[in-house]
C-alpha cells in the first residue's frame, strides 16, 4: 500500500499576556533586578507571588522582596538543551527556594556538570545584561561559591519556542509596582511556535494523488449510496468503510457562497473573493472552493461552474491544482434540485 | 431519579474588547466573586468546579484549568474542563447541573471565560492544513453561506438581519456589563455598515471580547437555604452531530432540533412560544435569531423571520429574545454560552436590572458551537416544578 501523504505544518503567534496587578509587580521588580514573593494568609511566602492566596483565596495583602540567593531543593540535569531553553550548554533545571521564601521557583542553574550539582547547594541569580520585566531577566542561577560571571546573552535571544518563553515585555499604565521610576510592566508577549507533521488519511491521500493526475475521485457509501468527495474512509451517517471509488467530473453547481471582504492575519487569497460550496455532478456533499471569472455580485446559488486547472506542470498533491471554478454559462440549476444540500 | 438543582447565583465581568487590567485568573475571579456574592456564599462552600473555554489556541495556554486551580479555589476539590467549541459555556452549565442532579455534589461552581485580546480568533480559526484550499475565513466565512441559504429557503426580506442587530444592540445598552452598548443604532446605520462576509454585515456580527461568567448551582437544600431568589433548573439537553455529512441541514440542524424536542419534553413544555417567557439564545450573526427560532420550535419552518419582523422578540414583545443584548453585544467565546444560561436564570430570579422582562417566570438558555454541531440548552423557572 502506498504511504499516506505527509507535510509539515508550522503555526506561530505572538500571544499577549495581561499580567494583572500581582504579576505586574513581580515582572516590574525583575526589570529592577529584584525578586518579589507574596506572603500568604498562613504566613508562607510564595515565589513567584500567588495571584490569589491558596488558603484564603484573596489577593495577596503584601509582596515582599526575597533572595537574591537561594537553595536548590531538587534538580534535573539537561545534557542536550533545545531551542528556547535558558542556556545553550548543558544545565540543570532546579527548584530554588530563595532566601525568605517557603516555595521553590523553577529556573535554570549553570552548574557546569551534573557532578557539580547537589541538592542543598547555594545559588544566586545571574541577571541579563539588559532587563525588561520578564522571567528571562534572570538569565539563570549560578553556584554562589564561584566568582560572578558576566551575562552571556541578550534576553531576546534566549526566549523563543515554548509557551513559557517570554519574548518581550510591554510597559503599560498600572501605576504601582514601579521601582525607582522604572516603567511598570503590565503585559508580556509570549511567542508560541508549533511544528506539526500533518498526515492525510489513506483515502484523502488517494484523492490527492488522483488530483496530481488531473482526476477527482470520491467514494460511495455501501449503505446509503452517498458519494463523498473528498473521500472520508467511513460514512459519517452509517459508520461503515467507504471502499468504492467514484471518478467525478470537474463541473457542478454553486449551492451557496459568501463574498469575503474582510482581511485578516494569515489570509492567502486577496479580498474580495467568493468562497463557494461547490457540488460536483454526481457527488452528495459540497466542498469549498474559489469562484473567479465573473464579478462577485454575479455569483448565484445554483450557478453552473467548472474547474479551471493550473498548468499540468504545476500539479501537486493538493486541492490547489484546481486554481478556481468559473461559470460555464449554462442555465442555473433549479433551487429544488439542490435545496437538500443546503 | 434526578435530584432537584437550582441556580443560586450568577456573576459576569465587565466585557470589553481588551481587559489589560487583569490576568486570565483575575478575569475569572471577577465573575466568580460576583456569582458567590450573588449566592451569599464563599469559595469554601463550593464542592466542585467545572471550567469551560473554547480552543486553547485562542490564548495559547495549554490546559489553562490547571493553572487556574488556585484562583478558582479548586485545590482539593474535583476540577473538570468541558470543551464543546462555542457552545462550551452552555455545556459547562449543564455538566455542573448534572453533578448536582446526580446527587454527587451539593454546590458546584461553573466558570467559563475567553480573553480574546490575548490572541486572534480569526487567525486561530483559519489555519489551513497542508493539501487544502486556503479559503477559511473565520466563523463569519463559515456561517455566511448558511445565512444565505436561510434567506433563500425562507424568502426572508433583507432588513430582518438588520432588525435583529438594532434590537440586540439597543438591548445591550440596557445591560451594564455589555461590551457594545449602542442605544442610537438604527436600521439605516446597520444597513450602511460594511459588508464583511456578504450577506453578513459588520453591524450584524458579534464583537471580539474579553470576559467571563460564573454560575453557582446547588441542590434542593442549598436552594431552600438561599436568602434570595433562585432559578430552578427544569430541564437540560445536549446533542451533537458531525460538522459535515451528506444530507446535513446547515440551516436547521437536526442536533439542535432534537436537543430542543428533548428539552421541551423534559420540562413539560408543549408550546414553547406560549410557555417560555424569555429566551437567551446564541446569535453570533444576526440572522441566527430567526434560524434558531425555527430550530427551537418557537416558529414554524420558514416563519422565524416573521416573528422577528413583528417585533415580538423585543423586550415587551410576547417572546423577548436576548434582552441582555446577547452574543451580538458581548462575545468572550468560551463564556458566551454560560452568559446565555446565566442571563436566563437572572430573568426568572428577577435580577436582570434594566433589561428585566416583566413577569418572567420560565426562561430558555441556549448555545451552539463548532460548525453547528454542538447544542446545549436549559430551561429555568422560578419554582421547582
Amino acid at each position: 500500500m502506498t504511504a499516506p501523504l505527509s507535510a509539515p505544518l508550522e503555526i506561530s503567534f505572538d500571544y499577549t499576556r495581561s499580567l494583572g496587578p500581582v504579576l505586574a509587580k513581580f515582572m516590574t521588580a525583575l526589570a529592577d533586578r529584584r525578586i518579589l514573593g507574596s506572603r500568604g494568609s498562613d504566613g508562607r511566602v510564595h515565589v513567584p507571588p500567588a495571584e490569589f492566596d491558596p488558603v484564603s483565596f484573596a489577593p495577596p495583602a503584601e509582596l515582599i522582596e526575597v533572595g537574591p540567593e537561594g537553595t536548590v531543593l531538587t534538580w534535573s540535569w539537561t545534557d542536550h538543551p533545545v531551542d528556547g531553553q535558558p542556556l545553550d550548554r548543558p544545565f540543570a533545571w532546579a527548584l530554588i527556594r530563595l532566601d525568605g521564601a517557603d516555595t521553590g521557583m523553577l529556573h535554570a542553574v549553570d552548574g557546569g556538570s551534573a557532578g557539580q550539582m547537589r541538592t542543598g547547594m547555594r545559588v544566586r541569580p545571574r541577571w541579563a545584561a539588559q532587563t525588561s520585566g520578564q522571567i528571562t531577566d534572570i538569565e539563570c542561577f549560578e553556584p554562589a561559591t564561584q566568582p560572578a560571571r558576566q551575562s552571556a546573552a541578550e534576553p531576546a535571544a534566549a526566549a523563543a519556542g515554548q509557551a513559557v518563553a517570554a519574548g518581550q515585555a510591554v510597559a503599560g499604565q498600572v501605576a504601582d509596582g514601579a521601582a525607582d521610576g522604572a516603567e511598570p510592566v503590565t503585559m508580556i508577549i509570549t511567542p508560541v511556535r508549533l511544528g506539526y507533521q500533518h498526515t492525510a488519511s489513506t483515502e484523502e491521500s488517494r484523492y490527492l494523488r488522483a488530483l496530481q493526475d488531473g482526476k477527482i475521485i470520491g467514494q460511495r457509501c455501501p449503505a446509503c449510496q452517498k458519494v463523498y468527495v473528498p473521500p472520508r474512509g467511513a460514512c459519517p451517517t452509517d459508520g461503515v468503510p467507504t471502499t468504492t471509488d467514484v471518478e467525478l467530473p470537474d463541473h457542478g453547481i454553486v449551492t451557496t457562497f459568501c463574498v469575503v471582504n474582510v482581511p485578516f492575519q494569515g489570509q492567502r487569497v486577496a479580498t474580495p473573493y467568493v468562497a463557494a460550496s461547490i457540488l460536483l455532478d454526481g457527488a452528495d456533499i459540497a466542498f469549498q472552493h474559489l469562484i473567479l471569472g465573473c464579478a462577485p455580485d454575479e455569483v448565484r446559488m445554483g450557478m453552473r461552474v467548472r474547474a479551471v486547472w493550473r498548468p499540468p506542470e504545476d500539479w501537486g498533491t493538493t486541492s490547489e491544482n484546481i486554481d478556481h471554478f468559473e461559470p460555464t454559462g449554462e442555465p442555473d440549476a433549479p433551487y429544488e434540485s439542490y435545496a437538500h444540500h443546503l | 431519579m434526578k435530584h432537584r438543582a437550582a441556580v443560586l447565583g450568577t456573576g459576569q465581568t465587565q466585557h470589553r474588547s481588551k481587559r489589560p487590567d487583569v490576568s486570565i485568573a483575575g478575569l475569572c475571579r471577577e465573575a466568580v466573586d460576583r456569582a458567590l456574592a450573588d449566592a451569599g456564599l464563599g469559595l469554601a462552600d463550593i464542592d466542585a468546579v467545572v471550567v469551560g473555554k473554547a480552543p486553547d489556541l485562542f490564548e495559547g495556554v495549554m490546559m489553562p484549568e490547571l493553572y487556574l486551580a488556585d484562583a478558582l479555589g479548586a485545590v482539593g476539590k474535583p476540577l473538570l474542563r468541558v470543551h464543546t467549541a462555542g457552545s462550551v459555556g452552555g455545556a459547562t452549565g449543564n455538566v455542573a447541573a448534572s453533578l448536582v442532579q446526580a446527587g454527587v455534589h451539593r454546590r458546584v461552581l461553573a466558570v467559563a471565560f475567553e480573553k480574546q485580546s490575548e490572541s486572534n480568533a480569526m487567525w486561530a480559526l483559519s489555519i489551513a492544513p497542508p493539501f487544502s484550499m486556503p479559503l477559511l475565513a473565520g466563523a463569519g466565512g463559515y456561517f455566511a453561506p448558511h445565512v444565505r441559504a436561510y434567506i433563500r429557503r425562507s424568502g426572508a426580506p433583507e432588513h430582518v438581519g438588520a432588525m435583529v442587530a438594532v434590537k440586540d444592540r439597543r438591548n445591550g445598552a440596557r445591560n451594564q456589563y455589555a461590551h457594545l452598548r449602542q442605544p442610537d443604532i438604527t436600521l439605516e446605520s446597520v444597513q450602511a455598515s460594511p459588508m464583511l462576509w456578504d450577506p453578513v454585515r459588520y453591524d450584524e456580527t458579534c464583537p471580539s471580547s474579553d470576559g467571563a461568567c460564573a454560575v453557582v448551582i446547588g441542590d434542593q437544600s442549598a436552594a431552600e437555604a438561599a436568602a434570595g431568589p433562585v432559578a430552578w433548573i427544569r430541564a437540560t439537553s445536549m446533542r451533537t452531530e458531525p460538522t459535515m455529512f451528506a444530507g446535513k441541514d446547515h440551516v436547521n440542524p437536526r442536533a439542535g432540533a432534537d436537543a430542543a424536542a428533548a428539552l421541551w419534553q423534559q420540562a413539560g413544555i408543549t408550546d414553547p412560544r406560549g410557555q417560555i417567557d424569555v429566551a437567551e439564545i446564541y446569535v453570533p450573526f444576526s440572522w441566527f435569531e430567526p434560524m434558531w427560532l425555527e430550530n427551537l420550535g418557537f416558529a414554524e419552518q420558514g416563519k422565524g423571520w416573521q416573528l422577528t419582523e413583528s417585533g415580538e422578540t423585543e423586550i415587551g414583545g410576547s417572546i423577548p429574545i436576548n434582552p441582555s443584548g446577547g452574543v451580538l453585544c458581548s462575545n468572550p467565546i468560551g463564556a458566551s454560552g454560560l452568559l446565555r444560561f446565566a442571563e436566563s436564570a437572572m430573568q426568572v430570579m428577577g435580577k436582570a436590572g434594566d433589561h428585566q422582562v416583566a413577569g418572567a417566570r420560565t426562561a430558555l438558555g441556549h448555545a451552539y458551537g463548532g460548525g453547528s454541531q454542538y447544542f446545549s440548552m436549559w430551561v429555568v423557572a422560578d419554582t421547582p416544578d
